[in-house]
Parts: structure tokens; sequence; C-alpha cells
């Protein structure tokens, strides 16, 4: 129900700017049901974005929310979050976004193991941009500059998180919103950088050249290739859901604060 | 009462910074600027602040705009290469109106050029370097002394007119080693935050004052900030109407504070009949060849943007009508202001770009040449 999370959102600031059937519409409003099961408080959220159509979403939402450059947003939250360690920091990131434009600030923010809870909405595609391939389109998957069939092999988004350093990494759907908001509220509670990467769709920039007939035929292809971690191994093009990693390391801004703190005592 | 102490340019700009109040600074290293970030690194744990060392230059740019956010004073440092890099949220800053200062030691470029040889290269990339129309201070000190009381000034700029400012330094000034007299107090601006409630607040008020007041993150002024074009409300907008209003403001913010922003330097100009613009590190041996011009009899005076974005063309033009030299450390980049304003026929140019300071002598020579030729 809408109502129930409606006071999240700057409702004049509507309509969206998304297109029919797609997914992140259901994902903002996983999100947001996290923020309020976790029962923050709305002065001291940020909700951080880059550019493309996931990153529209903070617009929409009534926290402190900075949409920024193109693969920045991780580089910003950082400050934020250096500077104000008790601010609450939710980057929302396309997959070409974080992946590749930010794919170098991903890797640093992973491996400073900053608290920050970053949502990556995979859509398998350059959403914004009208259908380009992007570093996690799946090989032989076609987009408007790779026509025949992409040739390049996608990022593991959540291996290269875990290689980098991230102490948390899990993967949801669009479909599997209950999940979804589950584990966005398990990655806000791990302190240190946490990434969930969730499966989206895009009917028109990537179903319409990938016989996808209809958004609802990507809910389902999402629900069939989906397969819960522990319980099933993810062959062809299943996909793990669920909490695909979690580790201990030592978090950037504590460790700062740890610094400060000794350099009193000297 | 002040302290004598023998410093060096970068040094003086980190004093000036801390003096001024920075809490944040994020940076990349490179030559000649990293003294500044190595003074950061020791200093700011030290006194409840943050630095750190971010992944590039982009980054870097990035993270002082989120930490100003907060409501942290905020800084950055580089020189040509990284100076590129940070454009696109030099840009973001501009737009989204935050707070910030960024200090280029310029070096010779273009590219990786001449790492450890001063330039004055990047002019015009101060002016115009990040894409679309936009107002920009850049503030470019002469002496170690001005590198520590410009940085006070640009915190006290960017703070007042929510603007990121650029400090325009040369090698020769970065590195140079001279006494400063440190002032045991200094005037310091903070932001103007918002006197009403939440609900009446508006980030991006089109006021007379042409600078809406800011609230942090986490103050309880829940706002939207954005790089696209935004109502006064701050939030995205396609509307002409709206989108035409935000830009009158945002292109003409600093025009009420011109006579405050624009700083320069006046020296024997009243009977002067070739002035010699010169700013940085080369105004140094300039102001000292217009002396040895006078004692040689010559009717030369000196006249030096210290800001030179916005360029002070008000207070040059009252010297129409007579000669101009300007000697640069790059094939030829404020001339062109100059030349605007007191026409291209009155302006002589003197640039020197194999990596070397221009010499008082260089200078000189060039003032005889000019003055026979005047007479
Ligand atoms: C520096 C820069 N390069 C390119 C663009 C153009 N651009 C806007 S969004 C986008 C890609 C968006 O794709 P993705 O990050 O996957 O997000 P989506 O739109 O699919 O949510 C691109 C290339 C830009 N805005 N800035």
């Amino acid at each position: 129900m809408f109502s129930e999370i409606a006071q999240y959102f700057r409702t004049e600031a509507l309509p969206h700017i998304w297109c029919p059937g797609c997914g992140i519409g259901t994902i903002t409003a996983a999100i947001v049901r996290s923020i309020k099961t976790l029962q923050l408080d709305q002065n001291n959220v940020v909700i951080v974005s880059g550019i493309g159509c996931s990153s529209r979403m903070p617009g929409y939402l009534d926290f402190n929310t900075l949409h920024t450059t193109h693969g920045r947003a991780l580089a910003f939250a950082t400050g934020i979050k250096a500077s104000r360690p008790e601010l609450d920091v939710f980057v929302i990131m396309g997959d070409g976004d974080a992946s590749a434009i930010g794919g170098n600030h991903f890797i640093h923010a992973a491996r400073r193991n900053i608290d920050l809870t970053a949502i990556i909405i995979n859509n398998s595609i350059y959403g914004m941009t009208g259908g380009q391939s992007s570093p996690m389109t799946p090989h032989d998957k076609r987009a408007t500059t790779s026509p025949y069939g992409n040739l390049e092999r996608p990022f593991q988004i959540l291996d290269v998180a875990k290689a980098a350093g991230a102490t948390y990494g899990a993967r949801a759907t669009a479909f599997h919103n209950q999940l979804l908001t589950k584990l966005i509220v398990n990655a806000y509670n791990n302190p240190g950088f946490s990434v969930v990467e969730t499966i989206s769709q895009c009917p028109v920039s990537y179903g319409r050249r990938n016989k996808f007939k209809t958004p609802a035929d990507m809910l389902m292809w999402q629900k069939e290739h989906a397969v819960m971690i522990g319980q099933k191994e993810a062959v062809g093009e299943d996909f793990s859901i669920g909490e695909i990693f979690k580790s201990e390391a030592p978090e950037y801004t504590g460790e700062y604060a740890k610094l400060r703190q000794r350099l009193k005592g000297e | 009462m002040s302290k004598a102490r023998l410093m060096q340019g970068n040094e003086a700009c980190a004093e000036g910074a801390l003096a001024a109040g920075v809490k944040f600074y994020a940076g990349y290293p490179i030559t000649p600027s990293t003294e500044i970030a190595e003074i950061m690194a020791e200093k700011l744990p030290l006194i409840g602040g943050t630095f750190i060392q971010m992944e590039d230059e982009i980054g870097s740019m990035a993270a002082i705009i989120g930490a100003s956010l907060t409501g942290a004073k905020a800084l950055t440092a580089t020189s040509g290469p990284g100076f590129s890099l940070k454009q696109e949220n030099l840009g973001y800053a501009i737009a989204t109106e935050v707070p910030c200062v960024l200090v280029n030691v310029q070096r010779a470029g273009p590219s990786t050029g001449l790492p450890t040889s001063p330039a004055q290269a990047d002019v015009m990339q101060a002016r115009w370097g990040t894409h679309g129309d936009h107002p920009i201070i850049a503030l470019c000190p002469s002496s170690v002394q001005e590198c520590y009381e410009l940085t006070v000034k640009a915190f006290n700029f960017a703070e007042e007119f929510r603007q990121p400012v650029i400090m325009l330094m040369d090698e020769v000034v970065g590195h140079l080693r001279e006494k400063v007299e440190l002032p045991d107090a200094v005037e310091v601006v903070e932001r103007k935050k918002p006197s009403v409630s939440p609900d009446e607040y508006i980030p991006y008020a089109n006021n007379e004052s042409m600078i809406p007041a800011m609230a942090n993150f986490g103050d309880g002024y829940r706002y939207h900030v954005t790089g696209l074009t935004h109502g006064e409300n701050g939030l995205p907008t396609g509307k002409p109407a709206v989108a035409e209003k935000y830009l009158e403001r945002l292109t003409r913010k600093l025009d009420p504070y011109l006579d405050r922003i624009q700083l320069y330097e006046e020296i024997l100009l009243e009977d002067a009949e070739l002035i010699v613009v010169a700013y940085g590190g080369p105004a140094r041996s300039a102001l000292e060849a217009v002396h040895a011009a006078r004692s040689e009899g010559l009717n030369v005076g000196f006249f030096r943007p210290i800001t030179i974005w916005p360029f002070p063309q008000e207070a040059l033009e009252k010297y129409a009508g007579r000669q101009f030299l300007v000697p640069e450390m790059n094939s030829g980049q404020l001339v062109g202001e100059i030349e605007r304003v007191v026409g291209r026929r009155q302006v002589q140019r003197l640039n020197r770009i194999d990596g070397e300071l221009i010499t008082p002598d260089q200078i000189l020579q060039r003032i005889r040449e000019v003055m026979t030729h005047v007479q």
C-alpha cells in the first residue's frame, strides 16, 4: 500500500520519468520499506545517486538527496560519510553507472570498507541513453551498440565487490521484492561497505531487443532463473539470490575516528 | 601581534586554509601541489577534521562537494592534469552552489607537460574548463604571504557566495620560500544558514541577494540537490521559464559583489605611458622591471589583477588609451581579456613557454623596445 510509505515521498516531484513496466518503481518501494523497517530518522538519511534512470530515484524521495554526476555517486557519498559518519548513507546506481564509468570509485569504496549501503539496479543496459550495452549486459545479448550480440563478458559485480574488500554482498530482483527489502535492511546493518545488486527489467530498451514480449515476461524470467543461495547451484542463465557473502573488516570512518582519538592521547 | 615565519607558498596555502576553518580535504597526489595534501594529512585529524586520499581527482572533487554539503569547509589541491579531471564536478559544484576551494598549482602543459616547471597554462581552463555558462572566481597569488591571505579569502568567498573558488597558483609561488607574517586572527566568513523552518525553506530561492541560504545535510532541512537544471525547490525542471530564471541568477550571482571580489594592485600608474599587466609569479619580475625602467626615466606603471576571474575590467578600463605590455608564462591567455578591455592595438605580449620563469631583464628589455616605439 502506497499510503504506508507515502511519508517518504515528495509527491510534488511526481509523476516519475520511468517507462511503464520498468522495475525501478518496485525497487524504490523496497528501499523505502527497508528504511521504514529500520525506523531511520528521515532527517538523518542521505540518498546519493549517479546519472541514469535508476539515479533519478532520490528526487522522488523525501530525505537529504543528492543526484550527482555519472559514475561518481560513491565518491560524493564517501565525502559525506567521511565528513559526517553519523548520517545513514544509501547510494543508488545503475549497472553502467556503478561498473563502467564508476568502476574505479566502486572498487575503492569497497577497499576502504566505508559504511555505505550501495544498491545497484542492474537492468543489463544503459536505460537512460536508450539501450546501449553496459559492462553488465550478458554475453550475446543485443543492445543498440551491440547490434550483433554482445561480444564482451559481463562483470559479476558482487565478485568484484568481494575481491575489492566489501564486507556484504547480496542479490535480489524486482520480482523478489520482500527478499529485496530484507536484504537492504541487512546491508544497512552491516558496518562496512555493503552492496545489494538488484536485477531489474527494462522492457523498452532491453526487453524488446532480447525476445521479451512484455514486462511480465521479464518478471517471469527473474522468477524462473533466480535460485536461492545455498539451496541450488546457479547454472546457465540462472543466478543466485540472497546473501552472497558476508565478512568482517575494519570500517574506514571508524578507523579515522580512532586515529583522531589516538592523536589526542599523544 | 603576528608571527613571522619562513614558509613555502604551498605551505602558506595550507596554513591559510586552516586559519579559514577547513575541516575536510580530499585529493590525489600531483607535483607541484602535493605538499598541500601532505600538510592536510598531518593536521586535519588533529583538529577533528578529515583527510582522505581519493582514487583520482574526479573522486576528490566529488568528495569535497559531499563533505561541504554536510557543513564542512572543504579543500582540494592539484595541478594541470588533475585540474582537467576535476572539471566535470567543478561544474557540478557551480550548478548546485556548493562552497569549496580548489587549488591549482599550475605547471607547464599540455598533457603531462613539464611536471616540475612553472607555467600559467590554465588561465582559460580556470574560466571555461567546465562546460556550460557559469560564474567562477579565480585568485592568483604572487607571493607566499598572498598564498596565505588569498586562501583565507577563497574560503570566505566560497562560503559567502556559495561558489567554488579556484586558487590559481603557479609553481613559482607554490615552491618559493619567503618570510610571511601570520596574523593571530583572520576574518572568517560562514555560509548563510536558513533562518526559516524546514517547511518554509526554499533551497534555491531566487532572492534579492542572489545567494540562497544553505542548509547542511542532516540538519533537518531535507532537500534535493541535482546537477540537472532545477527550480527554486531544487527539483529538476524542463520548463523554459523556470530554467531561465535559475540560469539568470546563477550566471549573474556575483554581479552585485564584484567590487569586493575583484582584487587588483596598481603601482605608479598616474603618469604611466606603458602599463605592465602581470599576475602570479611573473608579476614579481614585472614589478622589478617596472622599477628598473623608472630609474632609467621611463614612464612605466604596473597593474596586477589578483582576482583574474571575474576579470577586473572596470579597473583596467580607466587606463584605456595607454600602452600595455602583458608578460605571461603561457602563449598568451589573460592577454585576450586585456585586449578586449583596452583594444588590441594598445597591447604588446611577452610570452615564455619553455618552463622557465620570465626574468626582470627580459621584461625590462621589452619595456625599452616598446617605449622607443611609443616615443
Ligand atoms: C560523463 C557522462 N557520460 C555519459 C553520460 C550519458 N549517460 C547518461 S545515463 C547513461 C547510462 C545509464 O545507464 P545505467 O548507468 O546502467 O543506468 P540506467 O539508466 O539503466 O538506470 C549515460 C551513458 C553522462 N550523463 N555523463
